[in-house]
């Protein structure tokens, strides 16, 4: 904690019960997702009142609900442009954008890309379950080669995208990837990118297991968690495997890690510079 | 440092620039918006403005994501807005849409070219009328200012975010790309002339308080984030504890109040002018540019003993019905140039008699209605009663 004493962690007290039950199928990835965050929130010590969530549209984007903070859930896709304006605004809030694979990656493709490059201090959580859940089980930019899908019948003939790769190249401040297997690791990124003064962008593996786990014939939950673990390739990026990306193989922990300035303090040295000048 | 450009001095000033000036002067602090002709000197003028008063300018990725910034500032308390064209406007109306269902005040201002697609950029048009009201998909309120002058741009961007502050709903500030580009001498109010309406800020206890419920005005009251009081907002119909329902009941109630809180202010929202309307037998409707061809043509036909009147409504959604009823009863024909197929026509038919003898001078080649072809009209129109 902050003020140096230790509080237990009760996920309860974050939680709205009101809105209890959530609508999570049995297995989905995003609960463990979402304890970690609230975990890492907790051991952080900051205050519900000063925490702001934003998310779009989806599976993920229901989660913001449940929390008992400042919620807003907004138009698919859109998510990181409503927290530009509002941390802009309100740079005292924390600010965590809560989004997916199809609402980040796809219809918000563009926003990601250039709230990397802006480097507003913003933390971006990005649950991929590599499917549109909400929808039914459509293909989404994460979907894995030759993984079936409603709208990949033949199976899927589009690579997917490496999220954390392009959020690097795109200057965001700090990028990672765990899984909801390794949740200890997942508290302790989503607490470095809360921390780090800047974009962070962090990639959670997240199993669909009702909708693309039954479609693809991926075994139970626990199943498909222990794909996970078979899958991370922990060691830092480089060697022979350079693809784009390769599903199924996952680098994961810190992949990018750089300071530079951050946005809104570029802005105000320079209005400060314009006034006094 | 110079003082903002606000003081109360003449000068000649652009369409746009007015706009931006009157925006400052309202309190407007967050800008957000991307290039587009023939909006962008509202931009460009924003970017140095807005530094100066300890604003925040950004130029985003495009116009969703612009009008989605100034949500989110607005929801962190900031008097926020955007500005734009057809296409542009065509792209974030999804957010303005979520803006009128979730009542987060903004002020949109839209400068009309010619369309659809990318239509013809430099010319101006009077074809988004109807957009500024349904664009956005499903039943919402929202409020749409026709200014006909740089003077009055300036003065309608002012007013555009007290109603917007005030009744929590999405303003559009609607110009056509001549009176954008119109370069006139204005004089305007000292800084901090203009009346300013300050948001009203929840500040009861924290338990009870509904995001969404509403005294006898219809407007809730806003939650600033961080005061404690942690509500949930959502673009999914929403009862007044702020949190998704599909319970019929809360629904039909819930989206009475939302669509009927405007009705409940008509007097307050509403604005026109009226031009030798008490005796007109032959009445022109028009707004924007081509209300003051209209004005001209009126004088004009006036001169020559013909009864023209002119109702050029300022406010123009809600349409000003009452006030638009009263004048076009007196009337023989009315006569509504617009600058396109004729998409005023229709509002203006809707408050007429059936075979009212409603005319239309649409002009849809990205020409001004010039002062000659409404006053021949007019000329026709005299001569048949």
């Amino acid at each position: 904690m902050a003020d140096g004493t230790e509080s237990r962690f009760e996920i309860r007290d974050w939680l709205r019960e009101a809105m209890m039950p959530h609508f999570m199928c049995p297995g989905c990835g995003h609960g463990i997702a979402l304890r970690a965050l609230l975990r890492a929130i907790h051991e952080l010590g900051i205050s519900r009142d000063r925490l702001t969530l934003v998310s779009g549209i989806g599976c993920s984007g229901r989660i913001a609900a449940y929390v008992d903070a400042n919620t807003v859930h907004v138009t698919h896709g859109r998510p990181i442009t409503f927290a530009t304006g509002l941390k802009l605004a309100r740079p005292d809030l924390e600010v965590i954008v809560v989004t997916g694979d199809g609402d980040c990656l796809a219809i918000g493709g563009n926003h990601l890309v250039h709230a990397c490059r802006r480097n507003l201090d913003l933390t971006c959580l990005m649950l991929n379950n590599e499917i549109y859940g909400m929808t039914g089980g459509q293909v989404s930019p994460t979907t894995s080669e030759d993984r079936f899908t409603t709208t990949t019948p033949l199976g899927n003939h589009e690579p997917g995208f490496d999220a954390c790769a392009l959020a690097a190249a795109a200057g965001a401040g700090l990028v990672g990837r765990e899984t909801t297997m390794q949740a200890p690791a997942l508290v302790k990124l989503i607490k470095e990118g809360i921390a780090h003064r800047g974009f962070s962008f962090i990639e959670v593996l997240s199993d669909c297991t009702e909708i693309y786990g039954r479609k693809n014939d991926l075994g139970s939950s626990p199943e498909m968690i222990l794909r996970q673990k078979e899958g991370v390739r922990p060691e830092s990026y480089g060697g022979e495997d350079e693809r784009p990306f390769r599903p199924g193989s996952w680098k994961t922990g810190v992949l990018a890690h750089h300071e530079r300035p951050e946005y809104l303090e570029v802005l105000r040295s320079r209005a400060a510079r314009r006034r006094d000048g | 440092m110079p003082a903002p450009e606000t003081a109360g001095t003449r000068r000649n000033l652009q369409g746009n620039h007015a706009c931006a000036l009157g925006a400052v002067a309202a309190g407007c602090r967050f800008y957000a918006g991307y290039p587009i002709t023939p909006s962008s000197e509202v931009a460009e003028r924003m970017a140095v403005e807005l530094p100066r008063v300890d604003g925040i300018f950004i130029q985003m990725e495009d116009e969703i994501a612009s009008l989605g910034a100034v949500l989110g500032a607005s929801l962190g308390g900031m008097r926020a807005m955007t500005a734009t064209s057809g296409p542009g406007f065509s792209l974030l109306q999804e957010h303005l849409g979520f803006a009128s269902g979730t009542e987060i005040p903004c002020v949109i201002v839209n400068v009309m070219r010619g369309g659809p697609g990318t239509g013809m950029p430099t010319r101006p048009s009077q074809s988004d009328l109807m957009q500024a009201r349904w664009g956005a998909h499903g039943d919402h309120p929202v409020i749409v200012l026709t200014p006909a002058s740089v003077a009055e741009i300036w003065s309608e961007t002012v007013r555009a975010f007290n109603l917007s502050e005030r009744y929590r709903v999405p303003v559009v500030v609607l110009y056509d790309e001549v009176v954008g580009h119109l370069i006139e001498t204005v004089e305007l109010p000292a800084r901090g002339a203009p009346e300013v309406v300050e948001r009203h800020w929840e500040n009861g206890p924290r338990e009870e308080f509904q995001p969404y419920a509403a005294g006898d005005d219809g407007i809730p009251v806003m939650a600033r984030p961080g005061d404690g009081y942690r509500i949930h907002i959502t673009g999914l119909t929403h009862a007044e504890d702020g949190f998704p329902t599909q319970d019929p009941a809360a629904v039909d109630r819930v989206m009475g109040r939302l669509l009927g809180k405007l009705d409940r202010h008509r007097e307050a929202i509403e604005s026109f002018e009226t031009v030798d309307c008490q005796d007109a037998e032959v009445l022109v409707v028009a707004y924007g540019i081509t209300a003051r061809s209209a004005l001209r043509a009126v004088r004009q036909a006036r001169e020559e003993g013909i009864r023209a009147g002119l109702f050029r409504p300022i406010t123009i959604w809600p349409f000003p019905e009452q006030a638009f009823r009263e004048v076009a009863e007196r009337a023989a024909a009315v006569l509504v140039p617009e600058m396109s197929a004729g998409q005023l026509c229709l509002e203006v038919e809707r408050h007429c008699a059936p075979g009212g003898g409603v005319e239309r001078l649409g002009r849809i080649d990205g020409q001004p209605i010039a002062p000659g072809e409404i006053l021949e009209r007019l000329r026709g129109l005299a001569s048949r009663g």
